[in-house]
């Protein structure tokens, strides 16, 4: 079958690989459907994140029809039309019983490299490097899906495939941060980053009440869809000094919840930018987290910051001062999607949450590289390349 | 920054990069060696199973473990805070715990029986060992950076800190 790979840094390809067959009982193989690019993808694209090998498939954001089942699954038959979350979670171990899936004990056949890099390994996830577990990803026609029973949701009728999509990774991880974060009826949140996670974020901190959601960004396309389609207010970090005006829009406190969704290879106008692009590319610091220093420091007293953009390694210049001193809450995650997903699809199906102006540009699996060079590049307004194996 | 001015930023930066890695590690060898990476001098290696203690049956270890036979040690208790149960397994031959870069790279005296804990623990609680190979692929182009992936990752299932 065709599917979009990693070649090598900043390389895609589109190569025939073998079909996946079921290996465990509680496995399904998935006739995808849509499977989406990340800006995590970007990570990996660029070389961030060095455990990819060349051939490795690319994605972990889809949906799709079950096509075969596994002799353990019960929850799910030929024909379902179902959203997977993108990490892997047995459903059995401690952590999944706390609903802290991203941290599952068993979804991560490689538990080495993480538990070498971070101290402890996290679950798998699909197409994310061999760190991740080494998982094919789901820019194909197939997929195997492990544990299915507890990674695979029914869509509901009446909720189209360009809306469900977004229910497997970007809701879901926007979800996880507003909800870690503890948002409160009447905080002022800031979101940076005005991506789909970033979007889903502010969504769900709106939904659980927040007086006033600010999303900040360079991009004009992403900011108005941030305004017409999330409802919440924008920030633009090349025009205002974002700090500034996150203070005079919080009566002088800061946000009260402060959620990163940008990640490692965050950018920004000031001098600061050049010396992290600099100290990244020697490798004396994995990860650029320009957003992520600013949201500490625009932070209230006594607020939370949480990193909701991928990060990999280490970071330089870390504010440990602001988040001592002003007592912050520093939290981060991947997406708890288990936990999240059934009700975000309620809510879809009630039109409370709409995804679909994510998916800009719609495109077949032989447009694999133009996808990703279209996202990475934000060529033509791109937010979200999406591939449709089927044609 | 500008793109040309990113890119010579990067090439600069990319040629220097290795040269200053080594250089690093020489005089900081702190920031290669990842915290923990160390081994308690009990020599057991302890999973936590989120299971009841009854759950766990030493006399009936899962198959990985029932391999080693009188090999080795077995301990189980309750995991504190409702967490399940503590299962901790040693070689009865006490062998040396190896260097921490042999544990990392799963080459160390206790790297089985790691491997096999991992395996027993997922029995318990799953009734399953994840298997992802084979896992859909393309052509795995040769390289020096992919022939070293592809080691730590076999390597990977045995390897770790604990």
């Amino acid at each position: 079958m065709k599917a979009v790979t990693w070649r090598g840094v900043n390389e895609v390809g589109v190569e025939d690989v073998p079909e996946p067959r079921i290996l465990d009982d509680h496995d399904v193989i998935l006739e995808v459907g849509l499977s989406v690019t990340c800006g995590s993808d970007l990570h990996l694209l660029g070389g961030y994140i060095p455990a990819m090998r060349a051939g490795d498939v690319l994605g972990h954001e889809f949906m799709g029809t079950v096509a075969e089942v596994g002799p353990g699954v019960t929850k799910h038959r030929v024909g379902d039309r179902v959203v997977v979350a993108s990490f892997i979670g047995c459903g059995q171990c401690w952590y999944c019983k706390q609903e802290l899936w991203s941290l599952c004990d068993n979804g991560n056949p490689n538990p080495g490299i993480t538990e070498a890099l971070w101290g402890q390994s996290i679950g798998g996830c699909f197409g994310y490097s061999h760190a991740m577990g080494g998982w094919a990803g789901s820019h194909a026609p197939y997929i195997r899906v492990p544990y299915a029973d507890q990674g695979a949701f029914t869509i509901p009728d009446g909720v189209s495939d360009e809306r469900a999509l977004f229910a497997s990774d970007a809701a879901p991880t926007g979800w996880t941060g507003a909800h870690q974060a503890e948002v409160k009826p009447g905080d002022v949140v800031a979101v940076w980053g005005a991506g789909g996670v970033g979007q889903m974020a502010a969504r769900k901190a709106m939904l659980m009440g927040a007086e006033r959601v600010v999303v900040i960004d360079r991009f004009d396309n992403r900011l108005a869809q941030v305004r017409t389609h999330i409802g919440a207010e924008t920030l633009d970090y090349e025009q205002v000094d974002v700090p500034a005006e996150l203070r005079e829009m919080s009566g002088g406190r800061g946000p009260d919840v402060c959620i990163e969704a940008v990640g490692m290879e965050a950018h920004s106008n000031g001098p600061q930018y050049l010396y992290d692009q600099v100290k990244q590319q020697l490798r004396l610091q994995s990860d650029r987290p320009t957003a992520l220093r600013e949201a500490i420091y625009a932070c209230r007293k006594g607020g939370t910051v949480f990193a909701l953009g991928v990060f990999g390694g280490f970071v330089d210049k870390f504010p440990m001062g602001a988040v001592m001193n002003k007592a912050l809450t520093l939290r981060g995650a991947q997406q708890h999607g288990h936990r999240y997903i059934p009700e975000i699809l309620d809510l879809m199906s009630r039109d409370e949450v709409r995804t679909e102006h994510l998916a800009t540009h719609v495109m077949s699996l032989d447009d694999g590289p133009k996808g990703y060079r279209m996202f990475k590049e934000k060529e033509d307004g791109c937010v979200r390349a999406v591939f449709r194996p089927g044609g | 920054m500008t793109g040309s001015l990113g890119n010579v930023a990067s090439l600069a930066a990319r040629a220097g990069g290795s040269v200053v890695r080594q250089v690093r590690s020489a005089i900081d060898p702190s920031t290669a060696r990842p915290a923990g990476a160390g081994q308690p001098a009990s020599g057991w290696l302890v999973v936590t199973v989120f299971r009841d203690p009854s759950d766990v049956d030493t006399g009936q270890l899962p198959a990985p473990l029932a391999e080693f036979g009188d090999r080795i040690e077995v301990r189980v208790r309750p995991a504190p805070g409702g967490k399940g149960t503590e299962l901790a397994v040693r070689l009865r031959d006490r062998p040396s715990s190896g260097t921490a870069l042999g544990r990392l790279s799963g080459s160390d005296p206790q790297a089985d029986l790691r491997s096999a804990l991992r395996r027993a623990k997922q029995l318990i609680e799953v009734g399953e060992v994840l298997a992802v190979d084979p896992a859909p692929h393309g052509r795995r182009t040769a390289t020096p950076g992919g022939a070293l992936l592809e080691a730590f990752t076999k390597a990977a299932p045995r390897a770790g800190v604990r």
